[in-house]
């Protein structure tokens, strides 16, 4: 697929976020936006999936470590026609199949219950231990927050994946340099992310998370290296396309209100 | 004298067997499956195990991550690291999203034994049997325990196995069968019930020799299952018994004493005692010490019994 169409299916998936996030009342747009091109490029140019059989043989699979990005996801799962796009304004609603963070049981296309941070990239390290032992040729991509690489069950999973050699695994860390309390290297300094990967035995690409042409390029790599894991650092903005939520860490997880939703849709090119 | 098996040692061998008729099974451990037992599959199935390191936590994830891959996934540590360290990872990534995992956990209350209070895990059960879904066994002896490894390989999703380090008596005949939530009368009686799981089975046993000799004939019911409870078995001795003694090697806090005192008290209240460590941390001792000091021996059981006057 072409990068410009993808620009386009990520400016649509933006617009989902806002309307999910607006009418749940809740949730985290921050963190969504700065994943959605990454997300979309995933499940509109480079993943083998099936909307139609979504448990299908030898797809790849996405697990959505930092689970809170729940929005960007629901919608690409929507877009890509693994449920009506309509249903994406019952986010969080009781009763609902997208729940806040992604539940496995309730909705297909949702390959692992995620939402407690450092835990998805664990999960995907034994998905791929998995496909390996079946000889079964899809990938295991997971994504993390950057925040979450604090958990210290991150690198238990990623010294396990380097000593294991788990070349059918590609992490991406989505890289917007701000959690909750603000920016990580006030919280609790992360860097420098790719080396910490290094050495425990990761190929280490680092992209533009923006550029669709970097983003493809850089899985196309992912799969060609033989024998390690790699982990994609995506240089990201927390809150992108919407001018206010930018760089802002006060919009990881809240909703805004009617007349702020209405602006972020129109810089998005849409209609509330 | 009774042969005597560590259920650990029972676990290493009902996996070999399990190895051999499920090419599905894979077996995880964290640096100890030496002491729990899942050595025995390694040597046999390299290619089925995987060894996580000193990191119960990505363990417990990884085990996750197989599950939902198809595989029916065995994850071994000591009871305190499996339940304890893990717990989180168990609760969202096993029990949410109902993973076929099965947590066998050894080394399991305070018969560890010389390693002390950091090793001897007295809250397992009160954890696991918290989470929703999650079913929680706890086999009295050899028997018992490599039958229901193989009916929870059997189960679809995830259950939580209790296993001791230390040898304990043989109880049943070989071959006797058992199934998940079905508890087992041992012993017929009526003058009051001896609800026992796990290595005090063969406690509760001996004290209904003591008492019989003083002419006061026990039930006892062996609760192999602790979720979901035989609520109809406690409520038959609730009635029929009039009154109940718990026997488990665990805290009075959250386990098989709390189990049947809320299977009872709505529906058939009686006089519930409950034997186990009483709220506090152990420390290091032989097993038998051990016992003797939390109140946990056969005369211990016996005394409790007496001290209810349920005839």
């Amino acid at each position: 697929m072409e990068t410009v169409q993808l620009q386009k299916i990520a400016q649509t998936v933006r617009q989902d976020i806002i309307r999910e996030v607006y009418h749940a009342g809740s949730g985290h747009p921050g963190g969504s936006l700065s994943a959605a091109d990454l997300m979309t490029a995933l499940y509109f140019s480079e993943m083998n999936v099936d909307p139609a059989d979504p448990a299908k043989k030898g797809r790849d699979r996405f697990v959505l470590s930092k689970g809170h990005a729940a929005p960007a996801l629901y919608a690409c799962l929507a877009e890509r026609g693994f449920f009506p796009v309509s249903k994406l304004v019952t986010l969080r609603k009781l009763g609902s199949s997208l729940q806040g963070h992604p539940s496995m049981t309730l909705l297909p296309g949702v390959e692992m219950s995620t939402g407690s941070l450092g835990q998805g990239i664990s999960a995907a390290v034994g998905m791929a231990l998995a496909g390996r032992l079946d000889n079964d040729p899809g990938r295991i991509y997971t994504m993390l927050g950057d925040g979450e690489l604090q958990e210290g069950m991150v690198w238990e999973a990623a010294m396990a994946a380097g000593h294991y050699k788990l070349d059918n695994l590609c992490a991406i860390v989505d890289h917007n340099g701000l959690q909750i309390d603000g920016r990580n290297e006030d919280v609790m300094n992360v860097m420098p992310i790719g080396e910490k990967f290094a050495v425990f035995g990761w190929n280490v690409l680092e992209i533009d998370g923006h550029d669709f042409e970097q983003i493809l390029d850089a899985f196309d790599m992912a799969k060609k290296c033989k024998g390690m894991p790699t982990v994609i650092v995506a240089e990201t903005v927390k809150g992108k396309g919407v001018s206010f939520m930018e760089n802002n860490a006060g919009w990881h997880g809240k909703a805004p209100n009617e007349e702020q939703a209405k602006q972020a849709m129109a810089e998005l090119g849409g209609e509330l | 004298m009774a042969e005597k098996i560590a259920t650990r040692a029972s676990y290493g061998k009902a996996l070999v067997e399990l190895g051999a008729e499920n090419p599905d099974i894979v077996v995880l451990d964290a640096d100890l499956s030496g002491s729990t037992q899942t050595k025995k599959f390694a040597d046999v199935y390299p290619d089925r195990f995987f060894n996580a390191g000193i990191a119960e936590a990505n363990m417990m994830g990884m085990a996750a991550g197989l599950a939902v891959s198809g595989k029916t996934v065995f994850a071994s540590s000591f009871a305190m690291f499996a339940s304890g360290r893990a717990y989180e990872i168990i609760r969202n990534s096993i029990g949410y999203p109902q993973a076929n995992v099965k947590i066998c956990a050894s080394h399991a209350g305070v018969t560890v034994g010389e390693d002390g209070a950091s090793h001897q895990c007295i809250e397992d059960l009160s954890l696991m049997r918290g989470i929703p879904g999650m079913v929680v066994l706890n086999p009295a002896d050899d028997v018992s325990a490599r039958a229901l490894i193989k009916a929870a390989a059997a189960y679809k999703g995830p259950v939580y196995v209790r296993l001791g380090r230390a040898a304990v008596p043989v109880v049943y005949e070989e071959g006797t069968a058992f199934e998940i939530g079905k508890a087992k009368r041992v012993k017929e009686g009526k003058d009051a019930c001896i609800i026992a799981t796990g290595i005090m089975l063969d406690k509760a046993m001996q004290a209904a020799d003591i008492l019989a000799a003083e002419g006061i004939e026990v039930r006892i019911v062996d609760m192999h299952t602790i979720k979901p409870l035989d609520k109809e078995e406690v409520l038959a001795a609730a009635k029929e018994c009039g009154c109940i003694v718990t026997a488990e090697e665990h805290s009075v806090i959250g386990g098989l004493g709390s189990a049947v005192a809320e299977a009872v008290c709505g529906e058939a209240p009686c006089k519930v005692k409950m034997i186990g460590v009483q709220d506090v941390f152990g420390q290091s001792g032989k097993p038998d010490e051990l016992l003797k000091l939390y109140g946990m021996t056969a005369e211990d059981i016996a005394e409790a019994v007496r001290s209810m006057k349920c005839k």
